[in-house]
């Protein structure tokens, strides 16, 4: 070993060096199905983003030349049955679902988180006051509740993503409380009442930062969850409206024609499958990446 | 509510807490059995017994830090930084805690939030008490750090907790205690979790700042190595009531109560190697087994049907006070030091 190996060897401190964020992300650039999941949710991202300045035809330009045609140079994943470029509908219909998914799954953490707070710290009436509405919720299963809120509130986009975001609340008034219950009992919030700080100081510097990692980790997973139930609901007419493009309606109207233009539905399956399959692999990755019990 | 200074005796006392009774929700029996307690300017006021015996639970009573709903008080008197309280009905403003009294905890490992800087940490005691802008404050945590001796406290300020030491965060707990320059300091065991020579380093800092300071310190312990060490006065605790009290040497030199004469001969000595150490036969009684009377008298040796009445807590000689019926005894049971 020359000098400078030695020395260090034994300057270097794993556990001083390690701050917690470049930890977390040591342990999630190892871990290789995350990295993909990363790749794929960034690769729809930059698409949907970089859609309005991408060489592609408009979305809702109907061509009656080239209606329901199979994949070509002009039409790399062909045309739908009133000659729209299906490449084009697809990369459109991106912003749309990622969008849903993100709004939806925003709206209920912000809703979701808060009570959970509150539940979770107050505890007594308050907490079975909660805790009561959210099994009720939780007895729905997640996609009726959705079509129904949706039905409910008339179709459009934004309705599509109230309505699973209000469907997706009561896992994370669930999973805030019992992370509460946790961390309320801690010496540190013990300390920190100790030093006369307010209730809402505690909240919002002792128990929120300590209860984030898994609701990061669950919101991941739901972004899945929440872009599938945008899907089903434009699939059903509930979600976005046409012309505008989204995956969900494409499949509607292509599951009418199967048989003979089978790429209209096949694109924006393998879209939803891909953005769904690397939104898990991300969340996944993350709770091994931020749980502290593994190397 | 009037000055305390005005109607207490001695000016120099900081707090007295008297008759203090406290029970938990859902039990029969009262936890804490008319507690009393006086801390003077300057001193260190040592709070022993076994687990269980209400210790740590006279502290966050004193503090207001036991859950909201989980205890009634149905007596007590608090009398301390200038206000009298009636702790049956009102309970300490959380503009005195960590401003005027201040807590440290037994854990240092897990009493620091994991997910701010230790210099936020110090400098949201300062800015809550305080005021001042966010630079003013981690100043003043710097100075703090200094104080009680952490090196670099300019660098630790930026670090999190997780990369100190056990040793080191219990002197950021103190500097986050004392950061307000409290009269009074309450310290809940502050050297259980850390090693002897760490111990000794937090027990000295503790002292040097009480002469710095004159800060009155409460410091709960089963330690009586610590007791030794740094009491001036020594509140002995069984099943929730102060059954001996009074300066360190009486304590050590003169135990009267049977329970203290029983712990100071459990303590192993260098000086009187014997073959074994005594017992104190038995365990504490759980609350709702707590015998009428002494509550001690389930394990006394000496106990007698008298015991069945309970005895006051009275004066045997001066600063020192016990409650049994045969105190003082006629032999003179010496564990000296």
């Amino acid at each position: 070993m020359t000098d400078a190996a030695v020395n260090q060897a034994l300057n270097a401190d794993p556990v001083l060096a390690a701050t917690p964020e470049n930890r977390v992300w040591k342990k999630f650039k190892r871990h290789k199905s995350a990295m993909v999941g990363g790749f794929l949710v960034a690769f729809f991202v930059i698409i949907a983003l970089a859609a309005p300045i991408l060489p592609i035809p408009d979305p809702s330009a109907t061509d009656w030349g080239a209606v329901r045609k199979a994949p070509s140079w002009a039409h790399w994943m062909g045309t739908d049955e009133i000659g729209r470029d299906v490449m084009s509908r697809m990369i459109w219909g991106a912003q749309a679902s990622l969008l849903a998914g993100v709004m939806s799954v925003g709206i209920a953490l912000m809703l979701g988180v808060p009570l959970g707070i509150v539940a979770g710290y107050f505890g007594g009436w308050t907490d079975a006051v909660i805790s009561r509405c959210t099994e009720a919720l939780l007895a729905a299963p997640f996609l009726i509740l959705a079509i129904a809120l949706a039905a409910f509130l008339g179709p459009s986009l934004t309705n599509a993503m109230i309505a699973i975001g209000i469907s997706a609340t009561p896992i994370f008034i669930r999973l805030t409380r019992g992370q509460v219950i946790n961390v309320k009992s801690e010496d540190y919030v013990d300390s920190a009442l100790a030093i006369g700080l307010p209730t809402p100081k505690i909240l919002s510097r002792y128990i929120l930062p300590n209860v984030l990692p898994p609701i990061l980790v669950q919101a991941t997973l739901t972004i899945a969850t929440a872009i599938i139930a945008e899907a089903s609901l434009s699939f059903l007419g509930l979600g976005q409206q046409p012309p505008a493009p989204s995956w969900g309606s494409m499949l509607n109207t292509a599951k009418n024609f199967l048989n003979q233009a089978p790429w209209m539905a096949m694109w924006p399956g393998i879209s939803i499958f891909l953005v769904v399959l690397g939104f898990n692999l991300l969340g996944d990755g993350l709770r091994d990446a931020l749980d502290p019990r593994e190397h | 509510m009037q000055l305390g200074d005005e109607n207490s005796a001695d000016s120099g006392t900081l707090l007295a807490l008297s008759d203090l009774v406290l029970r938990f929700k859902g039990h029969k029996n009262d936890v804490l059995d008319g507690v009393s307690l006086t801390v003077k300017r300057g001193e260190v006021v040592c709070v022993v017994g076994e687990s269980g015996c209400g210790k740590s639970v006279t502290a966050m009573a004193l503090m207001d830090l036991l859950p909201a709903g989980s205890a009634t008080i149905s007596s007590g008197n608090l009398d301390a930084c200038g206000l009298n309280l009636d702790l049956t009905s009102t309970c300490l403003p959380s503009e005195m805690r960590g401003n005027r009294i201040a807590m440290i905890f037994q854990e240092p490992m897990s009493s620091l939030n994991p997910s701010f800087t230790i210099g936020d940490q110090i400098g949201e005691a300062v800015l809550r008490h305080k005021g001042g802008t966010r630079t003013q404050a981690l100043d003043r945590a710097q100075e703090m750090l200094q104080r009680v001796g952490i090196a670099n406290p300019e660098q630790r300020l930026s670090e999190y907790p997780h990369q100190l030491s056990g040793g080191m965060r219990q002197r950021v707990m103190i500097a986050m205690a004392l950061a307000n320059d409290p009269e009074i300091l309450i310290a809940d065991e502050p050297t259980t979790a850390l090693d002897v020579t760490i111990q000794a380093q937090i027990l000295d800092l503790i002292r040097d700042l009480r002469d710095e300071t004159g800060m009155g310190t409460i410091m709960i312990t089963h330690d009586l190595g610590v007791v030794a060490e740094i009491a001036d006065t020594v509140a002995v605790m069984y099943g929730g009531q102060v059954v001996e009290q009074g300066a360190v040497g009486e304590i050590f030199n003169n135990p009267q109560h049977p329970y203290t004469i029983g712990l100071m001969s459990a303590m192993p000595r260098l000086d009187n190697p014997v073959g074994r150490l005594a017992i104190v036969p038995g365990t504490v009684p759980t609350i709702a087994n707590m015998p009428q009377g002494c509550r001690f008298r389930t394990r006394c040796v000496f106990a007698t049907q008298a015991c069945a009445e309970r005895p006051k807590l009275s004066q045997i000689a001066p600063e020192h006070d016990v409650a049994c019926h045969y105190a003082p005894l006629e032999v003179n049971v010496s564990v000296a030091i």
